[in-house]
């Protein structure tokens, strides 16, 4: 064969593997569209479900995606940012912060059931419990809630923040930090109004990805606070003495059901996953288009950022 | 010029409580910054002490020889050794070895199958595809990673498990292969990504000197930039390996569950992460049986974060090679 030929098969191959690839995505994405599309309607979407879960809707999942999201961010993003800024611009390079920073980098590849593992033992057991026995009066802490799996997807969360914010930051020439310290600049000066705005694109992108890769993640709340089926919202009532009325809020000690939960036990642990199949294309198309609309998001942030002289 | 000295007592006289101010909000925020990093670094470590601490308590009751194989009587009363992972029953058994064997049965073919598909994306991304192309692939192959695993397990299940058995007439509709297939659409689009980051820090000197000397696209890919970038090829197998062995939620849904020792890659097999995520769900709190899973979680922490490790040393090692 001459070297020519050779050359326009070989590309040829490498061309076609990765349409091969795109192709295989676009399979999966489709039939997992074409079947749950006949499903999601306006009434699956705000519905609960009925019939001992073989019909309805899978509103209280999406809710309950929602509310551990939330909690998820409140929890990891400002340490995660704060930890990265103080880990790039304020630690130095000592042998201690390489450590540091190696092994933070480590954690972000750590399966996600051995976070599962810890928030069962830690946040569980150990946290809820304490807190039960100094309360005293019943188990409230010490059993799995929302508040619970959203610390343990928060600490999965965390180093993957951190190692995002952390290149982000990195990706900010040395030179600018030096010109703002050559007028004078304090530290916080310099971070606050020289590095912050150059890095906020890459950091509010990498922020958005780690809060799907934490939103899409099933093996770490699997025993940390979802529930098969509940028949009410985790929702509770506070009362406002003054004005005598009640607000609504989001109850991080009660249970909740989940889109990607909601998935694996119809699917699995059902009685009748054949007859529910319909409904599992559904949720599962919902919980796709929850995530892609984040990562898109992401993608696109960044590519309007990309070009610009200060994104580098 | 005596104007300017005699203005610098008085302007520093005026500044200094602000520059004082400044000076105390900028302890602050440093030590507020410094709380956060510790913060951030005790959870993390909290996790490894916590893991260990529980995994190691499991040897107080059981031997650590059984958690490599135990022995059972047979029906003439001999002893006979077994390695089985049954901790449920009047004799448990807690042999590791049939989960180690079904977590590389499934992440060895899946990374294998991964490096196929990653590095071809990776090469195709960096060095074939035109501009446009390339700015329409790589957000599509990084969407891929964006799939919640629950997902493409559920496809697994649902409808590739089905297919492989009508394609390939395997024994058991869900098995270690369909497993892998699901692990190794997951992880292609870190081999890709990383394949192209490390293709693309090949310094273009490197092409043009090839060009130069007469070779053609190909032979200057295969045998120039592919070579300088090895190191962070392996490196983005090596991470792409460790995700596999770390996956959950497509191997508890599409590889059959039956813990059992085999080399047969169409054999229903149970990797240790699906152990975990069956059992710790059922298991009595602080017993014998959550210890023993806590162990193969620190077990698979262990070896995850070795490769890890390794891969990240691999990338250091590129660095630096490509910086001479």
């Amino acid at each position: 064969m001459s070297r020519a030929v050779v050359e326009r098969l070989m590309l040829g191959l490498v061309r076609g593997i990765a349409f091969a690839v795109l192709a295989a995505t676009l399979l999966l994405v489709g039939s997992i569209a074409w079947r749950g599309a006949r499903v999601v309607t306006w009434g699956f979407i705000a519905g609960a479900p009925t019939e001992g879960m073989t019909a309805g809707g899978i509103f209280p999942a999406i809710f309950g995606t929602l509310c551990i999201t939330l909690l998820m961010i409140v929890m990891a993003l400002p340490l995660g940012v704060c930890a990265a800024i103080y880990m790039t611009e304020y630690a130095g390079d000592t042998r201690t912060a390489r450590i540091i920073r190696a092994s933070v980098n480590n954690l972000a590849g750590v399966p996600s059931i051995v976070f599962g593992l810890f928030g069962v033992g830690f946040f569980i057991l150990f946290i809820g419990r304490s807190i039960d026995r100094v309360r005293g009066g019943g188990l409230l802490f010490g059993q799995p809630a929302m508040l619970w799996a959203a610390a343990t997807l928060a600490v999965l969360v965390l180093p993957v923040i951190i190692v995002s914010t952390a290149e982000a930051l990195n990706a900010v020439p040395r030179s600018h930090r030096e010109a703002s310290f050559a007028l004078g600049a304090t530290r916080w000066q310099t971070v606050s109004r020289v590095v912050l705005p150059q890095a906020k694109a890459g950091i509010l992108t990498g922020s958005i990805l780690s809060i799907s890769r934490g939103a899409g993640e099933t093996a770490p709340i699997l025993f940390t606070g979802c529930a098969y089926f509940l028949p009410r919202l985790p929702v509770v009532h506070l009362q406002v003495p003054l004005i005598g009325m009640s607000i609504p809020m989001i109850n991080p000690l009660d249970q909740f059901m989940e889109l990607s939960y909601h998935i694996f036990i119809m699917a699995t642990q059902s009685t009748d996953a054949a007859v529910t199949r319909p409904i599992q294309y559904g949720t599962t198309l919902v919980l796709v288009g929850l995530t892609v609309m984040l990562n898109m998001g992401a993608i696109a942030l960044r590519a309007r950022y990309r070009g610009r002289p200060v994104a580098r | 010029m005596a104007g300017v000295i005699a203005a610098g007592p008085e302007a520093r006289a005026a500044a200094s409580p602000r520059r004082r101010r400044r000076r105390a909000g900028e302890v602050l925020i440093e030590a507020f910054l410094r709380l956060n990093g510790f913060i951030a670094i005790a959870a993390i470590a909290l996790i490894f002490v916590f893991l260990f601490k529980e995994g190691v308590q499991a040897f107080h009751t059981v031997a650590p020889l059984r958690f490599v194989q135990g022995t059972e009587l047979d029906f003439d009363n001999v002893p006979q050794v077994v390695r089985m992972w049954q901790p449920v029953g009047q004799n448990p058994k807690y042999s590791i070895l049939p989960l180690i064997c079904g977590s590389f049965l499934v992440a060895l073919p899946a990374t294998l199958l991964a490096t196929l598909f990653g590095v071809a994306c990776g090469i195709y991304l960096a060095e074939v595809a035109g501009r446009r192309t390339r700015e329409v692939v790589k957000p599509a192959i990084e969407l891929i990673a964006g799939i919640p695993s629950i997902v493409v397990g559920f496809f697994c299940l649902a409808t590739l498990a089905t297919l492989v058995q009508q394609v390939l007439g395997t024994e058991f509709r869900l098995n270690a292969f369909v497993g892998a297939l699901g692990v190794s659409f997951v992880i292609v689009p870190v081999v890709a990504t990383m394949t192209d980051d490390a293709l693309r820090a090949v310094p273009d000197e490197l092409r043009q000197g090839a060009h130069a000397l007469g070779a053609n696209r190909w032979e200057t890919i295969a045998r120039v930039v592919v070579p300088a970038g090895a190191s962070g090829i392996v490196a983005s197998i090596l991470l792409g390996m460790g995700r596999a062995l770390g996956e959950t939620m497509i191997v508890l849904m599409a590889t059959g569950n039956a813990a059992q020792v085999t080399l047969n890659p169409f054999a229903s097999v149970r990797t240790m992460t699906a152990t975990i995520a069956a059992e710790l769900g059922a298991v009595p709190q602080g017993g014998e049986q959550y210890r023993a899973l806590f162990l193969v979680g620190s077990i698979l922490f262990t070896i995850t974060f070795l490769i890890n490790l390794a891969a990240e040393m691999t990338v250091a090692r590129m660095r630096r090679r490509l910086s001479l």
